[in-house]
């Protein structure tokens, strides 16, 4: 993974609650390999018409390119387990995503992938919300070491896992990284099926109903 | 003396290989594998590593397996090829069209017997909450994770605060688990549970059959809860006895006392706890695109609902539930299309016609032979529905069925998501009871004044 530092680019709102991700990415997209890319699929049914014309009321719509920094509502990405999800928002040219809360799995698939998902109170999403409608695209960035963010003239803390941060600054792949503590696990699984001789499914001889 | 523990701590401890800064790296014991896993098995290959336990991996085709021959379609083909040639190349045992043990993998891997107690599940699909029926600590992961698995049969996990959901009294006639999980998440929100592993506790929970248990676990995730868990009973020894890969003699004997001190302890804290009266639950029915979006099918759209989803529903704020009329309705999914939803809806419609297109999909090959073997399979076809073939179907639009745009469709599936059938698809949430009833009549109906009727 790409080490990520500081994130510039721009802000911009997407003001609705429980974003899922059949909207973030419909399911019938979902056979696509990772290397042909999702960009154009992300937010695919909010963003174009069934005759693919793109929808007036999407107000990433307006912008000239995708925002860096989407600032959206509560419960970010609820819905399937879907990486898809994650892909589609980075692919689209999305970095990082500023909400009061996020869906769990779709927070550690965000983590795994490299795209921040940042949770600040409501209260201050709503304002920087509003002041991203009146000035949409707005100047931003993000200094993760810092833990700092600002979008135009706001400066604002954040908080961030201590291990995940730690990934994403060095760049650090979770499975490799696992893959060192090999012998550990292994004395684990001894130990553990010693005790727990049951935990192992029953061989079939047969396909049986 | 340790202090007294949750289930989910006491599953939790018995896993844990090792910490750091706050997370800690769990055993996995089982991981199953649907068409969805072949961005993880395409970094497997990538990265040249090999699937460290193929044994405590299992596979099944059911995203992508088409309810009907006449509606499969080249990606359809193409996705189960994909699992079976990744499975097989792996060396996982893997459930393929054809096999008699394949079904939705949350109906097919606990009627294999696979899922047990105590045991720590994932699966790349959120809905893998519902193993958590069975007291195990069963979650969704994404593609990485799914990777993470196949590599090293372990997962990084931060440790979750727990929820207790305690439910009282006793489900009303004509009520159900689906029931329960929508009033439950109609309390609490989508929101409501977010990042906690919940554990249902009190006398109407123990009342539950493990189907229903089940329903009620699945729709745990509609919460924001990563898991669900009941804790392990005599009912879920006896439902597990004798299954094809459940333990057997000594064994199974060790596995139940094992199982046995898994119950909370008396005095465990929970970091939230939620109170909820079953007395008070009537069938509930989504009138929005969120699960939250419910009212009984007895009330009306909120004067305040949400404009948006109301929109794209095509309904208006103040309109009464049951006055709604829809286009087609759908019995299946992995959260009702076990045998005894097709049973309650098979007592509805038995012996009259319905009024708009139904399908039925089995949760599985096994509820299919028993559905036929057991005459419920004709009273379907009598009635004038399709009998499809099992598999995750009309749940969600990605395996030829689908909704089209603007048609609306009364269904036992977990989620009301908009496009979730289809592109402008609208999507009612409700029991396997009710979407019989509606599909009798074409318009949304309580199923108890039509279950008076009906003969057993
Ligand atoms: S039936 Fe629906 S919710 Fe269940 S696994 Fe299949 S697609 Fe997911």
């Amino acid at each position: 993974m790409t080490p990520i530092t500081t994130l510039t680019g721009t802000a911009a709102a997407l003001p609705r609650a429980n974003v899922d991700t059949d909207q973030i990415i419909p399911a019938r997209f979902m056979s696509r390999s990772r290397t042909d890319g999702y960009g154009d699929q992300c937010f695919h049914d909010l963003r174009f018409d069934e005759a693919g014309a793109p929808r007036a009321d999407f107000p990433l719509n307006d912008l000239a390119q995708a925002p860096g920094i989407l600032v959206a509502g509560d419960n970010f990405g609820c819905g399937s387990s879907r990486e898809a999800a994650v892909y589609a928002l980075l692919d689209y040219g999305v970095a990082a995503v500023i909400a009061p809360s996020f869906a769990d799995i779709f927070r550690s698939n965000a983590g795994k992938n490299g795209l921040l998902t940042i949770a600040l109170d409501a209260e201050t999403v709503q304002s920087l919300t509003d002041m991203l409608t009146d000035q949409p695209a707005m100047p931003a960035d993000i200094d993760l070491p810092a833990q700092r963010l600002t979008i135009g003239p706001r400066q604002l803390d954040f908080d961030i896992d201590a291990r995940l941060k730690h990934r994403l600054i060095n760049g650090l792949d979770d499975l490799a990284a696992t893959l060192q503590d090999l012998p550990r696990i292994e004395d684990f699984e001894g130990r553990y099926y010693a005790a727990r001789p049951w935990a192992i499914p029953q061989k079939q001889t047969a396909a049986q109903g | 003396m340790t202090h007294p523990r949750t289930t989910v701590a006491k599953i939790w401890d018995a896993h844990r290989i090792l910490s750091d800064a706050g997370s800690d790296l769990l055993w996995i014991d089982r991981h199953y594998l649907h068409e969805g896993s072949h961005h993880a098995f395409a970094r497997l290959r990538t990265g040249n590593r090999p699937l460290r336990h193929p044994e405590l991996t299992f596979g099944v085709a059911d995203h992508y397996a088409p309810s009907a021959q006449a509606r499969a379609t080249e990606v359809t083909g193409t996705m189960i090829a994909r699992l079976q040639r990744n499975t097989s190349d792996f060396g996982v045992d893997s459930f393929g069209m054809g096999d008699p043990r394949r079904g939705i993998v949350h109906v097919a891997m606990p009627e294999q017997g696979l899922t047990l107690p105590g045991l720590s599940i994932v699966c790349g699909d959120s809905h893998t909450a519902t193993h958590g029926a069975f007291g195990a600590f069963a979650f969704g992961i994404g593609a990485s994770e799914v990777a993470h698995v196949l590599a090293t049969q372990t997962l990084w996990q931060k440790p979750p605060p727990v929820m207790r959901i305690r439910v009282t009294g006793t489900l009303p006639q004509g009520t159900t688990a689906k029931d329960l999980a929508l009033a439950i998440i109609g309390q609490i929100g989508t929101g409501g549970a977010t990042g906690h592993a919940v554990e249902y506790a009190g006398p109407a929970i123990a009342a539950l059959s493990m189907e229903e248990r089940m329903t009620l676990c699945n729709m745990t995730i509609e919460m924001g809860a990563r898991s669900g868990l009941v804790p392990a009973d005599q009912t879920t020894f006896d439902w597990l006895k004798g299954r094809p890969m459940a333990p057997t003699g000594a064994d199974w004997d060790a596995a139940v006392a094992e199982w046995r001190t898994l119950a909370p302890d008396e005095g465990a804290t929970y970091d939230r706890d939620v109170a909820l009266d079953a007395g008070t639950v009537a069938p509930m029915v989504t009138w929005g695109t969120s699960p939250e979006q419910v009212a009984p099918v007895t009330g009306r759209i909120p004067a305040d609902a949400t404009p948006d989803s109301l929109s794209y529903m095509g309904l208006t704020a103040g309109a009464q539930i049951d006055s709604i009329a829809i286009d087609r309705a759908f019995i299946g999914s992995c959260t009702n299309g076990r045998l005894a939803d097709l049973q309650a809806a098979a007592r509805i419609l038995k012996g009259q016609r319905v009024a708009v297109p139904l399908l039925v999909s089995p949760g599985s090959e096994a509820v299919a032979r028993q559905a036929e073997a057991s005459g419920l399979a004709d009273i379907f076809r009598a009635a004038g529905a399709e009998w499809g073939a099992s598999g995750c179907s009309l749940c969600v639009g990605m395996n030829g069925d689908q909704v089209a745009a603007g048609e609306r469709c009364a269904s036992t599936s977990n989620r009301n998501f908009r496009g979730r059938q289809g592109p402008g698809a609208r999507t009612h949430l409700m029991s396997p009871e009710m979407v019989a009833a509606a599909a009798l009549t074409g318009r949304i109906t309580d199923a108890r004044a039509l279950s008076a009727k009906a003969t057993p």
